[in-house]
């Protein structure tokens, strides 16, 4: 694994406020992703999450700082990063199909129709859509849209795929299949992935690493999370293992109250450039033995 | 409800069109009392006077006037005795020459102003002040310049179909949803293949609207320009028959402008429909 596969550096964002002058909704933020790690990004609205995720995307750029993604400056959007949009943003006069098959001839031009479908039509089966490539996006399900939506963002094979509360929006029964579906896609492929969400346990599930933020304006990175449990880990029997509770503690805990009291009581030796990371576990002292919390 | 919606307003529109044309029938048949008269002086008078008859024509000489028409619709004697399909061909085909070299213009135009808030600030003012202009006021100042009454007649309709069609599409195109433009840009798309794949398909409801709303005054717009131009078209044959006092021929021309407007209307709605994408 390359470390430090996504790199951000000191990035800023200003916006102009309607009196003259600017907010700063970030500055001199910094964290870093490796390569085929699933991280999760988690904080109140308005601290600038999307904006990072945009940047990430080339969708917008930063006032200050540099994204570097495989040791090239992100400059403009690129089909290495696919983005799953919220509100999955498909093509309404295209088929399922036809939605997908977008991608993939952008992605790869020279490619004949009968190439670029058979791509399409291997990432429709993927999420599980087969049977329904000729149908019409308002004539799917909330849940099934977004799984186009991944379709489409996995086709292209992109290097990153970046999330943007993609489940937000959906029921949680449906929230919970996708959910799995991704995490089992990831983890096959080797996928290097990035999601917003405010979902603390879609966070545990789906993520290795948290980066938690601080409220915004003047957002900052106050640490990142590494997740303790296992990587096989399965939704059914994740809140048995001895350090859910511990680490789901941890991040409601940050929800909470210190993403409001972090800037006040900024930590001794916290360092904007290198945010602490963090490893919460049932029994902190001994964390190869934390059986702390398995007495049921 | 034991009787299916349409079922009923059928049955309802069928009602009032026999008690419009039963009252029609009625009102025209004329009075009962025929003034005795001198011979002489009953030639001066006309029917009117001598048989009781009214000048307005009935339904029945309507229905009798409508069949010899549709039985010679396309004859031609001489510039002031034509078939009315072939007015008809005439106005059609006027209206169709100034509306399509209006889309030629209105469409790319109206690209470039949606796409480029620069053009769309500029151009403003002069949409703002020749949008408002009755179409008919061109018609001097188009004699004057092409020097020909019949190009002049579809310079007419190609300014007053071009700025609904215009400002339609600039509308379309600026409220592309920026989601769908993220899409592309993200998937790199060049700039013509976005235009032709995203920016189109998402804003063709839009120009069709504006195209439908332009196809509509076009066809207000040809009667009026005919009658100023004279010479061949449905305006013209209206104008000539009331020359002739044949209201006859001017009522069968009212019926027959509205069924040919209503045409042209659903078939850009027909069009419309294919277009249209559920949200």
């Amino acid at each position: 694994m390359t470390d430090r596969f996504i790199s951000i550096e000191s990035i800023a964002r200003h916006y102009p406020q309607a009196g003259g002058g600017s907010t700063t909704i970030f500055d001199d933020l910094w964290f870093s992703m490796n390569k085929g790690e699933f991280s999760c990004i988690i904080g109140h609205s308005g601290c600038g999450k999307t904006t990072v995720l945009n940047i990430l995307a080339g969708l917008d750029l930063p006032d200050e700082g540099v994204a570097v993604v495989d040791g090239k400056a992100i400059e403009g959007p690129s089909l290495d990063r696919a983005v799953i949009f919220q509100s999955h943003a498909l093509l309404p006069w295209r088929s399922v199909i036809g939605n997908v098959a977008y991608a993939v001839s952008s992605r790869w031009r020279d490619w004949s129709k009968d190439k670029v479908r058979e791509q399409a039509q291997r990432f429709i089966e993927l999420v599980g859509l087969k049977g329904n490539e000729n149908k019409k996006p308002s004539e799917l399900s909330g849940g099934m849209k977004q799984r186009v939506g991944i379709a489409r963002a996995l086709s292209i094979e992109p290097k990153i795929l970046l999330m943007d509360e993609p489940f937000s929006a959906l029921d949680a029964l449906t929230r919970g299949t996708l959910q799995d579906e991704v995490r089992r896609i990831c983890l096959d492929t080797g996928q290097t992935a990035f999601m917003i969400t405010h979902d603390v346990d879609e966070a545990i599930y789906l993520a290795d690493r948290i980066v938690l933020m601080t409220n915004g304006p003047n957002a900052m990175v106050a640490e990142i999370v590494e997740n303790p449990l296992p990587r096989d880990r399965r939704r059914i029997d994740l809140h048995k293992h001895p350090d859910y509770y511990a680490l789901r503690n941890h991040l409601i805990d940050f929800l909470v109250s210190r993403s409001r009291s972090f800037k006040d009581e900024i930590p001794a030796g916290y360092q904007k450039r290198h945010p602490p990371v963090v490893r919460p576990t049932a029994n902190p002292k001994a964390p190869e033995g934390g059986d702390a919390l398995k007495v049921a | 409800m034991t009787h299916s919606l349409t079922l009923r307003a059928s049955v309802l529109s069928a009602l009032i069109f026999f008690i419009f044309v039963a009252t029609w029938h009625l009102a025209t048949s004329g009075s009962s009392s025929v003034a005795q008269m001198d011979p002489e002086y009953a030639k001066l008078m006309g029917l009117t006077a001598t048989t009781g008859k009214s000048a307005m024509p009935g339904p029945l000489d309507v229905g009798a006037k409508i069949l010899e028409h549709l039985r010679a619709p396309f004859y031609d004697r001489g510039p002031n005795d034509k078939g009315i399909g072939l007015q008809l061909a005439y106005s059609v085909g006027r209206v169709m020459l100034g509306y399509a070299l209006a889309v030629l213009v209105a469409v790319p135009g109206g690209f470039l102003i949606g796409m480029s808030p620069l053009m769309s600030r500029a151009l403003n003012p002069y949409i703002q002040i020749l949008k408002p202009i009755s179409p008919l006021a061109w018609m001097p100042l188009a004699l004057y310049t092409i020097k020909d009454s019949s190009v002049s007649a579809i310079f007419v309709i190609f300014i007053c179909s071009l700025w609904p069609m215009l400002i339609n599409t600039a509308f379309g195109v600026a409220s592309v949803r920026k989601e769908w433009l993220n899409v592309a840009r993200t998937l790199e798309v060049p700039p013509l293949r976005r235009a032709f794949t995203i920016i189109l398909p998402a804003a063709a409801p839009t120009i069709l609207t504006g195209m439908r709303i332009s196809i509509g005054i076009a066809w207000l717009v040809i009667v009026a320009a005919e009658m100023l131009v004279g010479g061949t078209g449905i305006g013209y044959f209206v104008w000539n028959e009331w020359n002739n006092l044949s209201i006859t021929n001017v009522i069968i021309s009212i019926l027959v402008i509205g069924l040919v407007g209503m045409l042209l209307d659903q078939a850009l709605a027909r069009v419309a429909r294919f277009v249209t994408y559920p949200d």
